[in-house]
């Protein structure tokens, strides 16, 4: 086998057991939260009798084991169970009520990605290239502001001057499931804005200082001796073997704007998966948490995964052993 | 050879083809900066062969650069010209040098497993220079960069380009590097300290395929190293520089028959240094058919079995990877052996580490290569020869100062040493210290792990002198690794040659050094470059003579 099949094989490996275990120990955290669920969904009028049958219902009564194993099998089938707000001859799946809210939350992350993940790479590059210079400055000024304020700061700001004074852009991104494609684009462009400004310094920054990092080696100094232009230098000699470091810091903030953007999500209004996971703890909806918090996990584990796998696939002595 | 002298001599009445004056390079650390290259002038004719000769901070790498207007990050011109075929270099445009660089001029640098790109074949950046200048189509390109894959006697010119830097041996990638500048048909090459970092079997194919090729296309070179014996062969020319300044200039035979100044004639000394070899049936160690390897991979060590008489130094030889390391490994319990047994005094060794008690391990200490990255570049000399001294023997106060102060004065330093950090000492002086590390234990073996060769000659010549005199002092035996035979010369009683895991021979001094060899030892001999300009001439004809 090709040693870096057998990586990638051992890294999906690792990556199924953690999730694994996180699976657990989300399912014992919710065990763990306080309170009734079925008395604080039924209402504290409940007789005892109602309380047993909706327990008997969404399978309370059963040990914890039987109920993470019923649960964990259902999930590997797409299947998060019923919702605690299902009512007789009313039955609201998990995935049903997640889907909508996840797809929302998707289509701002990649939004966003696709403006952020080029434009950080650009600017790292140039940043790189010129180095110390008045533009490598500013960008590095303006980027570090940028994460220096808090999200919903940036929001408000980004809100007033370009929706309230300038009325470029709507203030709230409210979208459903009929909204169109290049609506839902223009009503996005306020939350994803913020995201892009919160999330590029980080990226950045990396992809400058990895590639500055390089240029002191010894091969970088052949090129320029073999007369090779600054561009050419920064772009086929130092970024292949600066990958690493960048992807790494690329897939910690793609996990971060699909579980981490509550806050914009509140500010615009916008109905992500983020409002989604808070309205439930609110509800004690406990399915859907554990549905959103498996989700997340997935989310992290998998990108780290993928960077991980791609730093390891871009060293030539891995892809190309002797 | 006559012939040979006569084509050298014609060629050196080229044009000027390069002409420095007065140049001045100064270097930043610390934001002080300094003057590393002090007023040198050179000139350089076409198809001329200069060299350039001097110890590690001699300015020489940076004047070599220079030839190409070009200072190294942290570096920059103060003063002088570089005049390149009429062109001045340091007054062009950065895209004027640019374009010059590579194609005009090149460069092939010391370490080519550094200097090559990772990430690309090695046939991409063969041809970038000439693709990327314009010179030539990719197709030619290609087709160019073969053939000189196959004049520089690379095995499977066709298809070796297709390989990753990684995947070839260090003596084939600097010929592919050497191949890299010789693409553009460049007027000038600079060759910085190519055959450095190769082992002498590997660097005589190298050597000649260097001076054969630029030969083929009167390519003008300034050859930089700090091995005289291999700038005899190579230029016809030598600046002897020292501290940013030239010392003496003279053609090659003229300067190896009559150096005039001090320092060119020290710059011989250590090959006369030659220890009268005596022997002994008093054993200090005895390593009995030893097999090690790392994890579970292939025998780095096979069936070894060596012997330090007492009081001796045994030097043991051979190339990169014949496991003269990993034998050191054994010996200290770093690397328990997967066969056989080590006996220390007629007593046997626990093979690992942590089985051995404190007198066992005081008993044998080890000297490093890298003095650099051997002492702690926090610690004070006072901590790092003074922690011994506590450990092994309990020493503190006041008994501990007097002690530390004997130490410096046995490896001549003074008390002003102590309070000093590594990196304010220099080269020679962390070396001692790392001697005087080891003495602190008072061991009674002592191994030397290629303690010399990251030192200048003259350096060299202390440290060797130092080992000496501590050993008639206190007796110690010294397991003294090495490639480099004049350092064997300076130092052995008994020579013990390794080759890929295995003794070829163990004897005396004298003995192994003269006729009948083994195959081997002959080989590792007979690539040792001499102080003769005519030596890779005849080692190459004797060899192809020996092949018919």
């Amino acid at each position: 086998m090709h040693p870096i099949t057998r990586t990638i094989l051992h890294r999906l490996g690792l990556g199924a057991l953690t999730l694994f275990i996180v699976s657990i120990v989300i399912f014992v955290m919710v065990l763990l939260l306080p309170g009734d669920f079925a008395k604080a969904i039924l209402g504290q009028s409940a007789t005892p009798e109602t309380v047993q049958a909706f327990q008997k219902e969404i399978g309370l009564d059963k040990p914890a084991y039987v109920r993470y194993g019923n649960w964990i099998a259902g999930a590997v089938q797409g299947d998060f169970g019923k919702s605690y707000t299902s009512r007789v001859g009313y039955t609201r799946t998990v995935a049903e009520i997640i889907m909508p809210r996840l797809a929302n939350t998707l289509f701002l992350a990649l939004m966003t990605a696709f403006i952020a993940v080029p434009l950080a790479l650009a600017l790292g590059i140039l940043a790189a290239l010129h180095r110390n210079s008045l533009f490598d400055r500013v960008v590095n000024a303006v980027t570090l502001s940028t994460i220096s304020m808090p999200e919903f700061f940036m929001a408000y700001i980004l809100m007033l001057f370009l929706a309230v004074k300038l009325r470029l852009f709507p203030g709230l991104a409210s979208v459903d499931a009929d909204t169109e494609f290049f609506t839902r684009i223009y009503k996005c462009v306020l939350p994803s804005l913020t995201l892009t400004l919160v999330i590029v310094a980080y990226m950045m920054r990396m992809t400058r200082a990895a590639i500055i990092n390089l240029l002191a080696s010894p091969y970088i100094e052949m090129a320029r001796l073999k007369g090779i232009s600054k561009a050419r230098i920064i772009l086929r000699h130092a970024l292949p073997n600066a990958w690493a470091p960048i992807v790494n810091v690329i897939a910690f903030n793609l996990a971060y704007l699909i579980v981490g953007v509550v806050v914009v999500e509140t500010v615009f209004t916008y109905p992500g998966i983020g409002q989604l996971m808070v309205d439930a703890v609110r509800t004690r909806d406990m399915p859907v948490v554990q549905a959103c918090a498996l989700i997340f996990a997935v989310t992290y584990i998998g990108l780290n995964l993928t960077a991980d796998i791609i730093s390891i696939a871009t060293n030539p002595r891995l892809l190309h052993p002797r | 050879m006559g012939n040979d002298n006569l084509k050298r001599t014609a060629r050196a009445k080229g044009e000027i083809l390069l002409e420095m004056r007065g140049v001045m390079i100064e270097g930043e650390s610390d934001d002080v900066w300094h003057q590393i290259v002090k007023g040198i002038d050179l000139t350089l004719r076409r198809g001329e062969v200069l060299g350039l000769i001097g110890e590690s901070g001699a300015g020489k790498s940076t004047l070599g650069v220079a030839a190409m207007g070009f200072a190294r990050p942290g570096c920059r011109f103060n003063g002088g010209t570089v005049t390149f075929d009429g062109i001045d270099l340091l007054k062009a445009s950065d895209e004027e040098r640019r374009k010059l660089r590579g194609s005009r001029i090149s460069y092939v640098a010391q370490s080519a497993a550094a200097a090559f790109n990772p990430a690309h074949r090695l046939i991409d950046q063969t041809v970038e220079t000439e693709t990327q200048h314009g010179v030539r189509s990719m197709a030619e390109s290609i087709a160019d960069a073969q053939d000189l894959y196959g004049r520089l006697r690379l095995p499977n010119p066709t298809t070796i380009g297709m390989r990753y830097p990684h995947q070839v041996s260090g003596g084939q990638l600097q010929r592919v590097m050497t191949a890299m500048a010789m693409t553009c048909r460049p007027d000038l090459i600079i060759f910085d300290e190519p055959t450095t970092a190769l082992d002498v079997t590997t660097q005589v194919e190298v050597l000649a395929s260097i001076r054969s090729i630029v030969e083929e296309f009167n390519t003008a070179a300034i050859y930089i190293t700090h091995d005289l014996a291999v700038v005899a062969q190579m230029a016809h020319r030598i600046m002897v520089l020292r501290h940013g300044k030239l010392v003496e200039e003279a053609l090659t035979r003229d300067m190896l028959a009559e150096p005039k100044e001090v320092y060119t004639k020290s710059l011989w000394a250590v090959r006369k240094l030659a220890k009268q070899e005596s022997t002994t049936d008093d054993l200090i160690l005895q390593v009995d058919h030893v097999d090690a390897a790392y994890g579970n991979a292939v025998k780095i060590l096979d069936d070894v079995s060596v012997t330090v008489p007492r009081g001796r130094t045994v030097a043991v030889v051979g190339e990169s990877g014949s496991g003269k390391s990993t034998l050191a490994r054994v010996v200290t319990g770093l690397l328990p052996p997967s066969k056989g047994s080590v006996k220390f005094n007629g007593s046997p060794l626990p093979p690992a580490l942590p089985q051995r008690d404190k007198e066992s391990l005081r008993r044998i200490q080890m000297i490093y290569q890298s003095a650099d990255t051997a002492l702690n570049p926090r610690h004070r000399v006072y901590d790092i020869i003074g922690r011994p001294l506590t450990f092994y023997h309990g020493l503190r106060g006041k008994q501990l100062d007097l002690r530390i102060s004997e130490l410096l004065k046995m490896i001549e330093l003074d008390d002003s040493y102590m309070d000093r950090l590594p990196g304010e000492i220099s080269g020679g002086q962390k070396q001692r210290v790392c001697i005087a590390r080891a003495l602190a234990a008072k061991p009674d073996l002592i191994i030397c792990d290629e303690v010399t060769s990251a030192l200048d000659q003259i350096v060299q010549e202390e440290i060797l002198k130092l080992l000496l005199r501590l050993q008639v002092e206190f007796g110690i035996s010294y397991l003294f690794i090495t490639h480099d035979i004049a350092t064997v010369r300076a130092i052995a009683d008994e020579i013990v040659v390794m080759n890929q895991g295995k003794v070829v021979q163990q004897g005396q001094k004298t003995k192994v050094l003269s006729p009948p060899y083994p195959a081997y030892t002959e080989l590792l001999l007979s690539s040792v470059p001499e102080m003769d300009p005519d030596w890779l001439t005849n080692l190459l004809q004797k060899r192809q003579a020996k092949a018919k």
